[in-house]
């Protein structure tokens, strides 16, 4: 059936748009059961699931998948029944229809693959399904085998008599059509019997006069020629005759017979397809159902527009500069209000076009809930998963990269964060484990919250490991916070066992990696006994950045807003310097460490001490806090991210780039390597390393 | 001029199979994918058969059916509904709307255009 | 553009090119003449101040807003070994396509766009050159003096942070 008549070529792109389609439909479907409730009727709910399931079957058909229909078939015809109120949604049904979700999924990612599912996969399942429906009116109808014909050859032809009823023109057929049709399977008599037409006067458009009795002579069987009729055998009187039968009936009137010729005769039809008044004039209102269309737009494109609104936003900010540094005439004041208004529709259009890529984190969330019963039914714990804010949107790029930590920290939670059910009836709480996932937006960022009500963590433990592991030294003091941050670290693992579920190597310290590649951060909060929460805060885009801008010398850097904590100007009492080079300022109590972006980039003419300059206290990823020493701050401003890499190489310090509103190119600091930088050795060799540079140090190194 | 079909399905592999059939055989393909955006194709302009599917979001194939019916513009506009082979009850409703005829998926190319042929001839 | 104390040599002037013959674009740095293929050639613009990248070789002089694209600029009196050129307004930076990516290179002017058959290319003598050899292609005669033709992926290959301690990405 099917495909095999598409070229190889096409045939390969349906297949592409079908599994593209799954993916899509698998994800709404996991979450659509998701949301299901025992007993409970949400036929919006289930007629998307029935959709959903009826879509990959209708592909899977296409592309002769016989498996995946099979068992798409059955999971269809329960859905059927639940949505018609014909089978009741039951505890015992709900579980079941989120295993033939997963099953469902597994097939459609079997032939996929090539592969062909074996037999016995998802038997059980299907069994269940099956059984399910007995309660109800009947069992799923098997899928039909292609039907044989019934007679292999007929007589040598046969008499059929058409009488058409008006009722076949309201459905758009066509007489014409029907005995053209006919004209294929062999010679074609036919007469026309005009009798019961009208006076002009008297005719109706959409009344059927005609009639024609028609001698057809070819070696087809009966059902072939049942089948012309087959849409109108309800709209019709309709005889078929073999013709040996045939030999003396109707003796009466045949009109002069008259063969149809191949090029369309105008026989004197009953015009239907006249246009006729409506007969339903049925409100209209309900066509404008409130409806989110959608249309698919390659992100190619959407990503061009991203870029050029980029650019106008720039260009936007240029002109207005060079417009105000010019004296403002008479006039200029209009104009002034020009740019202004200029600058509001800029930036809407900017946030217009960044909205395109905006998608609701639900498709990363709704694999979550399978993910929870999957793990906790592994461990043998009962583990409640709570959602919130699923249509809090973010850039697509930023959900795509969002989806492997988000999953691993859920994993994680299940696995090590929520006890065993023994441990949290021994501790008094609820036998029952809940995990909450939430997203929010605040500010320009994205807040996703992973809060399990579990054993919280154990610092005594963990600081112990990490000194057994040399992670810490022994004598080290860290603060609690500090120990909590140790989770983090490369290879760590808290569990006393490395469970299969977790996976060996993989830490959080690699979920750190992830968030900190999307210029976000991740932080840990911890109460022992009551439950551990992560706090992830990333950027809704990666396209544009609030930034502060700073000057040091005569380059201006970009801080990124959302690491900064607060700038202050230091008394000269605030900072002390220590061995090795370091310098730290005493802020509210709390020692700090100072950075120079003079010095770590090597900016000539800069202002040298910090009580001279400013300290912007900025916070990285693992929650340290250092304080960047700049001259000054300049102001606050959104921009467009730039890659210096398109044409350069990576450059240590600088995460992008960006160009101001004077057409200049500004660096974008990059926060999590600042420590770092300052930390090696200087870029030149310098007899003595470990003496803090001097200004005339950096000058010499200048370029 | 070439006849002009609206194929209305919310599976865009459906969509793609049976637009690229028909436009193989010379006919001028529209898409819709689900009723209520059938209908806006429909106000913009005429077509000469509609072929579409049962279970779409939106608005399904069967209202679909009703209100192409009741508009005068396309009262006689050929539509096939699409639906699987254990569909009869589906092919009886989309009937009882207003439907010209019905095609069973999954459906060959050529038997995809004998059917358009019975009721819409290139 | 061109600079006025170049001598219009008629066999080098831009001419419509046929299947044997390349377009070069000359130019000066010091007092030498080299060129590049016109093909690569995607701009010239006067020198602007650029953005100073921190840490990099000295003849790297940072980066440009070319339209929206940030392009990395290079000194090629300074990757020659010569010292820095002191760039003023009447510097030109050539804006080239080198492997994917958009560099500018910072000279001293544009001279001529030459014209030549592809035979009369020849290969660099292997005598001493003032500058690195590898960085040069072939040399083009060009009347009585000669234009040296510098091969553009070379002089980007050896990477500018050569020179550098590693540092950690």
């Amino acid at each position: 059936m099917s495909g095999s008549n598409f070229g190889s070529d096409e045939l390969a792109q349906f297949r592409k748009t079908f599994f593209e389609e799954c993916a899509e439909l698998l994800v709404d479907l996991e979450e659509r059961l998701g949301a299901l409730h025992p007993y409970t009727q949400d036929v919006e709910g289930l007629n998307a699931i029935f959709r959903a399931v009826h879509s990959i079957k209708a592909g899977a058909g296409a592309f002769n998948y016989t498996g995946l229909v099979r068992f798409a078939h059955t999971f269809e015809a329960l859905l059927d029944r639940l949505r018609d109120g014909k089978a009741e949604l039951d505890e015992r049904t709900l579980p079941c229809l989120i295993s033939a979700g997963d099953v469902l999924a597994a097939l459609v990612d079997t032939v996929r693959e090539g592969k062909t599912a074996d037999e016995a996969f998802g038997a059980d399942v299907r069994d269940e399904l099956e059984s399910l429906m007995d309660g109800a009116s009947g069992g799923a109808s098997p899928v039909p085998a292609a039907k044989a014909d019934a007679a292999p050859t007929g007589p040598q032809g046969y008499r059929i008599v058409f009488r058409p009823d008006s009722e076949l023109f309201r459905h758009a057929n066509e007489p014409l059509y029907l005995i053209r049709e006919l004209k294929t399977l062999g010679t074609l008599e036919i007469a026309c019997d005009t009798s019961r037409l009208p006076d002009l006067a008297g005719l109706k458009t959409d009344e059927a006069y005609l009639s024609w009795t028609m001698t057809l002579r070819t070696d087809k069987p009966r059902a072939a020629i049942a089948e012309v009729f087959e849409f109108v055998e309800d709209e019709c009187e309709l005889i078929i005759e073999p013709l040996a039968d045939a030999v003396e009936a109707t003796p009466e009137a045949v009109p002069q017979a008259v063969t149809i010729a191949p090029a369309a005769v105008a026989v004197p039809v009953a015009a239907p397809t006249v246009e006729r008044a409506a007969p339903h004039p049925e409100g209209k209102a309900e066509q404008k159902a409130s409806v989110a269309s959608s249309i698919r737009v390659e992100l190619a494109r959407v990503d061009r527009l991203v870029n050029m609104v980029g650019e106008l936003v720039i260009t936007q900010a240029m002109l207005a500069q060079q417009f105000n540094e010019n004296d403002v005439g008479q006039g200029g004041h209009k104009t002034l209000q020009g740019f202004e208004d200029l600058a509001v529709l800029t930036r809407e259009l900017q946030e217009c076009v960044m909205a395109i890529r905006m998608q609701p984190v639900k498709s990363i969330f709704a694999r979550m809930p399978r993910l929870v019963r999957e793990v906790s039914a592994k461990l043998g714990k009962t583990v409640h998963l709570e959602m919130s804010g699923e249509q809090t949107e973010v850039d697509k790029t930023v959900i795509e990269e969002l989806a492997d930590p988000l999953t691993h920290m859920i994993r994680n939670a299940v696995d090590h964060g929520i006890e065993s059910t023994e441990e949290r009836i021994a501790a008094g709480k609820s036998p029952d484990g809940t995990i909450h996932l939430s997203a929010q937006h605040v500010g320009s960022n994205i807040l996703i919250h992973v809060e399990d009500d579990g054993a919280g963590i154990d610092r005594e433990r963990l600081l112990r490991k990490a000194i057994e592991r040399g992670i810490v030294s022994a004598n080290a003091k860290p603060t609690g916070e500090e120990i909590d941050e140790l989770i983090f670290s490369p290879g760590f693992s808290t569990a006393a066992a490395v469970t299969d579920v977790s996976g060996r190597g993989v830490g959080m310290d690699v979920v750190r990696r992830n968030i900190i590649n999307l210029g976000g951060r991740v932080q840990v909060q911890s109460t022992l006994g009551k439950g551990t929460r992560f706090t992830l805060v990333i950027p809704l885009t990666l396209a544009v950045l609030d930034g502060m801008i700073v000057a040091v010398g005569e380059e201006k850097y970009i801080l990124p807003l959302t690491s900064i904590v607060e700038s202050i100007r230091p008394e000269r009492g605030q900072i002390r310097a220590l061995t090795g080079g370091y310098e730290v300022a005493s802020i509210r109590g709390e020692f700090v460490r100072l950075v120079h972006l003079a010095r770590v980039f090597g900016v000539p003419q800069a202002v040298g001490e910090p009580w001279n300059g400013l300290v912007v206290l900025v916070e990285q990823a693992n929650g340290t806090k250092i304080g960047v020493v700049v001259d000054e701050l300049i102001g606050q401003q959104q921009v467009v991210i730039k890659s210096l890499q398109d044409n350069f190489d990576p450059v240590a310090g600088i995460s992008g780039a960006t160009i101001l509103g004077n057409g200049r190119v500004a660096l974008i600091v990059d926060i999590e390597q600042l420590t770092r930088l300052a930390d090696r050795p200087h870029p030149t060799p310098l007899p003595n390393t470990d003496a803090p540079s001097s200004l005339t140090d950096e000058l010499a190194n200048v370029a | 001029m070439a006849k002009r079909i609206l194929t209305v399905d919310d599976s865009k592999t459906m969509r793609d199979m049976v637009s690229y059939t028909l436009k193989g055989a010379g006919f001028e393909v529209v898409e819709a994918e689900d009723g209520v955006r059938a209908l806006t194709v429909l106000q913009s302009g005429k077509v000469d058969l509609i072929i579409t599917d049962i279970n779409m979001p939106n608005m399904d194939g069967v209202t679909l059916v009703k209100r192409v019916r009741s508009q005068p513009s396309h009262a006689a506009t050929p539509i096939l509904i699409l639906t699987t082979e254990s569909g009869e009850d589906k092919k009886a409703a989309g009937k009882a709307a207003g439907a010209t005829g019905w095609i069973v998926k999954p459906f060959a190319p050529d038997k995809l255009l004998q059917v358009v042929n019975k009721v819409c001839p290139a | 553009m061109a600079d006025p104390q170049d001598q219009q040599n008629p066999e080098t002037t831009a001419g419509p090119s046929s299947p044997a013959t390349r377009q070069f674009i000359s130019f000066r740095v010091g007092d030498e003449e080299f060129a590049i293929d016109i093909m690569a050639v995607r701009e010239i613009k006067g020198w602007t101040a650029t953005t100073v990248l921190p840490n990099q070789q000295n003849y790297m002089l940072g980066v440009l807003n070319l339209r929206g694209t940030i392009v990395p600029i290079f000194d090629l009196r300074c990757r020659f070994g010569r010292g820095l050129t002191q760039a003023t307004a009447t510097h030109v930076v050539i804006i080239v396509s080198v492997d994917d990516r958009i560099v500018g290179l910072l000279v001293d002017a544009v001279s001529d766009i030459l014209t030549v058959n592809a035979v009369d290319i020849r290969p660099v003598p292997d005598m001493e050159q003032t500058v690195d050899s590898a960085f040069l292609s072939g040399i083009i005669p060009v009347g009585e003096s000669m234009v040296v033709l510098l091969s553009l992926e070379n002089l980007f290959n050896q990477t500018p942070s050569a020179g550098l301690p590693a540092i950690a990405a």
